[in-house]
């Protein structure tokens, strides 16, 4: 109940809510994966979920794109709501990008055409100025010589950016991170993180579920711990981290952060 | 202070591990068994090939106006010869043949055009599936432009084979695709279609479907209303392998991971333009061997409709056996026409090689 007096806290403190979970509730067949969900995310907040695998976590965060449908309740987006109608779907999807955990980039395009597709198909953008956008964010995630190869030359690292600079060329006002380190090399996992604290820093929207709790302490504004589908815990990330509310939130830290 | 590490370099193979000794080495004396093998093929060999070679070219006759002229104890295939052009072109007229070979050699020159870099490609493709059938069918048919008429019932020969084999191929595949989509979709009452129609069609042999087309739609058309022979038997052989192509693309699509379509949709990219730019890109290449498998199937299958009293190629070579001109030469008979369909079968295998290695982009990493 206290996310739920926050999320109203917010709302009337005037602040506008960009993503709100209202009493989600969620299921795979009988099994309640997602349990009155109530949580609502400010434009430019930058939100770390976090907890055990099972947890719900990342179902929640693919609820916001309706990856995965929720049973009841209410999410909306942008102040649109996530309901059954395509085209709130698709105009959603424009508007926030995904990276998932094991790059999803499409093997039979090259890196630019995995850049250009969305912005080309959706969009409706030319070619050419497409190409620019493409080039440009992958500049910034430094990888643009590799523009012309395919992603099953790149590394893992190196593929994990070329995500991220695909969900950014179509300019979201939301970014989604679905645990996008859990599947590189201790090597590769810096390099990504190195791009999303850039893009942290430059006010994106973020909801990130990973187990970098390094990343939550610089990065967050709010760390969200959940389990058994539930948000147990979200609190900023000095509070949560030196002072947790929950026995369940205590466990959970002393067992990722001391070993 | 630290050591400086640097990897030592990279040398060159062993010599005896590559080039031709090596690889006969390896390949076909790298054991005992192996070369008690070796020593047997190159035996089994030695007995067949010099009688077939002496048999097919030495000893053959190559004219000649009945199997009277064949004397020399080889092949006769003055019977092919005197014969052949009925085996290409069945009963089309003689004198109106270069029509066939005419649209033959447009369609080889349009197919040429994809080489050229400066031409759009989409626009050529979209010519020779929508335009060049048009022209094809004026020309094959006449009575246009002062082109005599040709019945086709007429038509037959190794010309009837490729129409069938080709318009089967062309027309099968996308609608083979659409059934896989349907069977795969989350519509239930486009999915049952699509399961109803790939089930009842497999579970029927493609003589049955020829027999139903030719003989037992034109009872149940009502008087007066009739198409085509050729057209229905056509449309029975489309219908036959798009359930077959069907089910092959289905294996495609399911060997796609989920993250594909998540990262699809997570675009915004709409069914169709996941399915198209995504999905079936990556799933039909995984399947092209099963696609060429079904589409040289096909080809062959398309013999059936001598049943139903069309002549193909084959059916036209087994008509000319009863030939009493040239009794004795049924083995020369199906000897050529072995020939030809392994000519066009294995033609069509190493496209479908040659396409697979184009399309590789390094999923497997290296």
């Amino acid at each position: 109940m206290t996310d739920r007096n926050m999320a109203l806290a917010q709302l009337e403190a005037g602040e506008q809510a960009i993503i709100e979970f209202k009493d989600v509730n969620k299921w795979y067949g009988d099994f309640h994966v997602l349990k009155n969900i109530n949580f609502s995310i400010k434009k430019g907040e930058r939100i770390v979920v976090c907890g055990p695998s099972g947890s719900g976590k990342s179902t929640m965060t693919r609820c916001i794109n309706r990856l995965e449908e929720h049973q009841k309740g209410t999410i909306s987006v942008d102040g649109i709501e996530m309901n059954d109608n395509l085209k709130n779907i698709e105009t959603i999807r424009k508007d926030v990008g995904m990276v998932f955990q094991h790059f999803n980039l499409f093997p039979h395009l090259s890196i630019l055409e995995n850049l250009t597709l969305a912005p080309i198909w959706v969009r409706k953008m030319p070619k050419k100025e497409a190409e620019e956008l493409a080039m440009h964010y992958l500049e910034r995630v430094k990888i643009a010589n590799q523009a012309l190869k395919y992603p099953g030359q790149l590394s893992g690292g190196q593929q994990q950016r070329v995500a991220i600079a695909r969900g950014l060329c179509m300019q979201p006002r939301i970014m989604l991170f679905d645990e996008p380190t859990s599947a590189l090399d201790p090597e590769m996992i810096k390099e990504v993180l190195d791009v999303m604290v850039q893009l942290a820093e430059e006010g994106m929207t973020m909801v990130c579920v990973t187990h970098e709790m390094g990343f939550a302490k610089t990065v967050a504004d709010r760390v969200v711990f959940m389990d058994a589908g539930e948000i147990v815990e979200a609190n900023e990330p000095q509070e949560f981290f030196n002072n947790p509310q929950h026995d369940r939130t205590q466990l959970f830290l002393s067992q990722i952060l001391n070993h | 202070m630290a050591i400086e590490f640097k990897p030592s370099p990279s040398l060159p193979p062993p010599s005896k591990s590559v080039g031709v000794v090596a690889w006969i080495r390896h390949n076909l004396l790298s054991s005992p068994l192996n070369v008690v093998l070796t020593a047997f093929s190159l035996y089994i060999l030695y007995l067949t090939i010099p009688p077939l070679i002496e048999w097919g070219l030495i000893n053959a006759t190559w004219t000649g106006t009945s199997n009277k002229a064949c004397t020399g104890g080889g092949a006769c295939w003055a019977f092919i010869n005197s014969y052949f052009e009925q085996f290409m072109y069945g009963f089309y007229p003689s004198e109106q043949t270069w029509r066939i070979n005419l649209a033959l050699v447009i369609l080889v020159l349009l197919v040429a055009m994809f080489a050229i870099k400066k031409i759009n490609k989409l626009y050529l493709a979209l010519v020779i599936i929508l335009a060049y059938p048009v022209l094809a069918y004026y020309l094959f048919s006449g009575g246009v432009f002062g082109l005599e008429p040709v019945e086709t019932a007429k038509w037959g020969g190794l010309f009837l084979t490729v129409l069938l084999g080709v318009i089967g191929i062309v027309a099968s595949f996308p609608l083979g695709a659409l059934l896989a989509l349907g069977r795969r979709s989350n519509m239930p009452v486009a999915k049952s279609v699509c399961v109803i129609f790939i089930e009842s069609i497999r579970a029927v042999p493609l003589i049955t479907i020829l027999f139903m087309a030719s003989v037992m739609i034109p009872l149940f058309l009502p008087e007066g209303l009739n198409f085509n022979k050729l057209l229905r038997v056509l449309i029975g052989i489309v219908l036959f392998s798009s359930a077959y192509m069907a089910e092959v693309i289905r294996g495609g699509l399911q060997a796609i991971p989920k993250g594909q379509y998540e990262a699809a949709d997570a675009m915004g990219l709409s069914y169709w333009q996941s399915m198209s730019l995504i999905i079936l890109p990556q799933a039909l290449k995984l399947v092209i061997p099963g696609i060429v498998n079904t589409f040289i199937g096909l080809f062959k299958d398309t013999t059936l409709v001598y049943i139903v009293g069309m002549f193909d190629f084959l059916g036209r070579i087994q008509a000319a056996n009863h030939d009493t001109k040239w009794l004795g030469t049924t083995v020369e008979g199906y000897v050529f026409a072995a020939f030809v369909y392994w000519i066009f079968c294995f033609g069509m295998s190493r496209y479908s090689m040659a396409l697979e290695r184009k399309l590789e982009t390094g999923h497997k990493r290296n």
